[in-house]
């Protein structure tokens, strides 16, 4: 079905492109930063961080500082204003048109394009089965669910067939079952279309999904490009670890080649001192307390029985308390003692944001 | 039963509505009161005088024209309050600076200023120009700079309650360029602020006597000056005769209006 709505798929280059607001708040640095046709890329951050900002620059709602460019292609789009970029955008709130029905929501790009009436009437027609809307064709929008708006949103931006798919968060005004469902809606969609997407989201689960890359963003910086196995295992810097999935920091003592951890010592090339690094709680093996080969003991401070896995916040006495995944039927509880095995091959030494 | 209806209703309903009802009596009966001495034949004597409709045939012969001409001030007001207004509330709403703030507030300024005083002003600066100041141009721009800040008002109040920069953004993204954009999503969006406006404007416009009355020539009188004139200086059927014409001019018109603004709502 989506292979008749198969896009092209233009990669997307921004050139030094910063963003300084008037009144001289700068929200973003000068970004490069080249998107290859057809893929779906994520900017990931904290709020206030200028994924949005970049967005709006990739869509032409704003323009870069001057030396910033855009490209399309081949074609040099900074000066274009939105609505000749030719561009799909799916905004947050949606941005549907109350004085319209869902089909004219729909066909509003198709007769702004000047489309010819049954040629368009198809096309509405296929768009609204494909987002299995046919039955709201002639609804107002405030007579839809938040599901639903969000699907009009996402058909009337596709209809036209975007060179371009802009998403600005638009999963999270709904509650989480629906924005789960939703989300496997948009990947397949994606997928089926080829066409370059961008996808702007604060939740890393949503980024890990979708995305073939992601773009971790931070105080209007790119902290990190990859996709989301490298983003997961290896971070670049502290932020991006801290910021992607539970990570837990523990510190050690170098000293002539060894580092010192707990009772466990581990080959070490860096200079001597104290060291802090970084592992995540899948990398943590559980075992009896004091049993062989442990490095770490220590209380169980809170036990969170997640149906898969426990999720345990480990005392060690030395440092933050760690947090561990136990296997779901481990029945482990809060004040139990427990060993802990580090993996050494998956220590992380970070410089610290 | 009558005890059961009241505790089921609950006291303050019934005294609220007693309330209601004593007040609407209260304004309505001056009015029903002047519309019906405007068909008796003699309001000295009374009713039992007799009906007649001589006093608003009396009224259509002397001041058809003053009728005919507070309809094209009040249309031709309209028009011009709709073209500078809704774009000039359409900038304000678009605009976030100080700047917009503080001609919001200013808009605000000819509707504190007695009328009598605005068109004082206007006869100082613009009286002699031409051949203005025996035009009913002259009236109408008065009407006009009254009447535009609640026009502005309205229809930025639902400008301000829309997301108005997103829904453009939304069009824009499906390349609308600016005019259609205007017409296709603004305009209609807005519609509920614009029949609001033009409804007060027009009842306002109809209704002006102060600014008026200044700015008025023997050549152009409005329907309220033409009122207040048959008041003053005829019988008092022909000035109660005369409200009766200005209601069933004007109530008709404001109903249509009204339906036009609920039939918006519930409108696909
Ligand atoms: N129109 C504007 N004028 C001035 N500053 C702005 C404007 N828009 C955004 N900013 C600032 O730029 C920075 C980045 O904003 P942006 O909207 O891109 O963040 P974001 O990453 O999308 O955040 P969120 O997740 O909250 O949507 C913020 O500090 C914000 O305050
Ligand atoms: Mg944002």
């Amino acid at each position: 079905m989506t292979d008749r709505f198969h896009l092209d798929a233009v990669p997307i280059r921004l050139e030094s492109c910063g963003k300084t607001f008037p009144g001289g708040s700068r929200a973003l640095e000068p970004l490069d930063l080249t998107i290859r046709g057809g893929e779906t890329i994520v900017f990931l951050g904290p709020s206030g961080c200028g994924k949005t900002t970049t967005l709006r620059m990739i869509a032409g709602l704003e323009s870069p500082d001057p030396g910033g460019r855009v490209w399309f292609g081949e074609e040099d789009v900074t000066a274009l204003p939105i609505e000749r970029r030719n561009v799909g955008m799916v905004f947050q709130s949606y941005a549907l048109f109350p004085n319209m029905s869902v089909a004219e929501n729909v066909a509003y790009g198709l007769k702004v394009r000047r489309v010819e009436r049954a040629d368009r009437e198809r096309r509405v027609e296929e768009m609204l089965d494909l987002m299995h809307l046919g039955a709201f064709a002639g609804r107002r929008v405030d007579q839809l669910s938040g599901g639903q708006r969000q699907r009009v949103a996402l058909a009337r931006a596709l209809v036209v067939r975007p060179r371009v798919l802009l998403l600005d968060e638009p999963l999270t005004a709904l509650d989480a079952k629906l924005r789960d469902s939703l989300r496997l809606d948009i990947d397949r969609l994606l997928r089926g279309l080829g066409v370059t997407a961008v996808y702007v989201t604060h939740d890393q689960g949503e980024a890990m999904a979708l995305g073939d890359r992601i773009v971790v963003m931070a105080k209007g910086r790119v902290a990190q490009i990859g996709t989301p196995r490298d983003i997961y295992h290896r971070p670049t810097d502290g932020f991006v670890a801290d910021f992607i999935g539970a990570m837990n920091r523990v510190s050690g003592q170098a000293q002539s080649g060894a580092l010192r951890l707990g009772r466990g010592a581990f080959p070490w090339s860096g200079p001597d001192g104290p060291v802090e690094l970084l592992i995540r709680p899948e990398d943590i093996a559980l075992a009896a307390e004091g049993e062989e080969d442990t490095h770490l003991d220590g209380l169980v401070a809170a036990a969170v029985f997640l149906g898969d896995r426990t999720r345990l916040v480990v005392e060690t006495g030395d440092g933050p308390p760690l947090t561990v995944d136990a296997a779901s039927r481990s029945g482990l509880a809060r004040g139990d003692r427990v060993g802990l095995r580090l993996d050494p091959s998956r220590l992380l030494n970070l410089p610290q944001p | 039963m009558t005890t059961m209806t009241l505790s089921r209703r609950g006291l303050s309903f019934w005294a609220q509505l007693v309330f209601t009802l004593l007040v609407c009596a209260l304004l309505m009966a001056p009015v029903a009161m002047s519309m019906l001495a405007g068909v008796t034949a003699n309001y000295f004597v009374g009713i039992k005088s007799g009906l007649t409709l001589r006093w608003v045939e009396e009224v259509w012969r002397l001041y058809a024209d003053t009728i005919f001409l507070s309809l094209r001030i009040a249309f031709a007001c309209l028009g011009c309050t709709l073209l500078l207004g809704v774009p000039a509330a359409y900038a304000l709403a678009r605009r976030q600076g100080a700047v917009a703030r503080a001609v919001e507030e200013l808009l605000m300024m000819p509707v504190a200023v007695p009328g009598l005083a605005t068109a004082l002003a206007l006869i100082v600066t613009y009286g002699g120009v031409g051949d203005l100041r025996r035009s009913w141009l002259f009236i109408l721009i008065g009407h006009v700079l009254f009447t535009l800040p609640f026009m502005v008002r309205a229809v930025l109040a639902v400008m301000t309650s829309i997301d108005l920069k997103t829904l453009e953004e939304g069009a824009a993204s499906l390349g609308a360029g600016f005019a259609r954009r205007f017409f296709s999503v603004v305009l209609p969006n807005c519609r509920s602020g614009i029949l609001a406006g033009s409804l007060m404007v027009l009842t306002l416009s109809v209704g002006e006597f102060n600014l008026t009355w200044l700015l008025h020539t023997p050549m152009t009188k409005t329907l309220p000056v033409g009122l207040a004139d048959s008041y003053a200086s005829l019988r008092i059927e022909i000035g109660s005769a005369y409200t009766l014409v200005f209601f069933i001019m004007i109530v008709p018109s404001l109903i249509l209006l009204q339906w036009l603004a609920r039939h918006d709502r519930s409108a696909p």
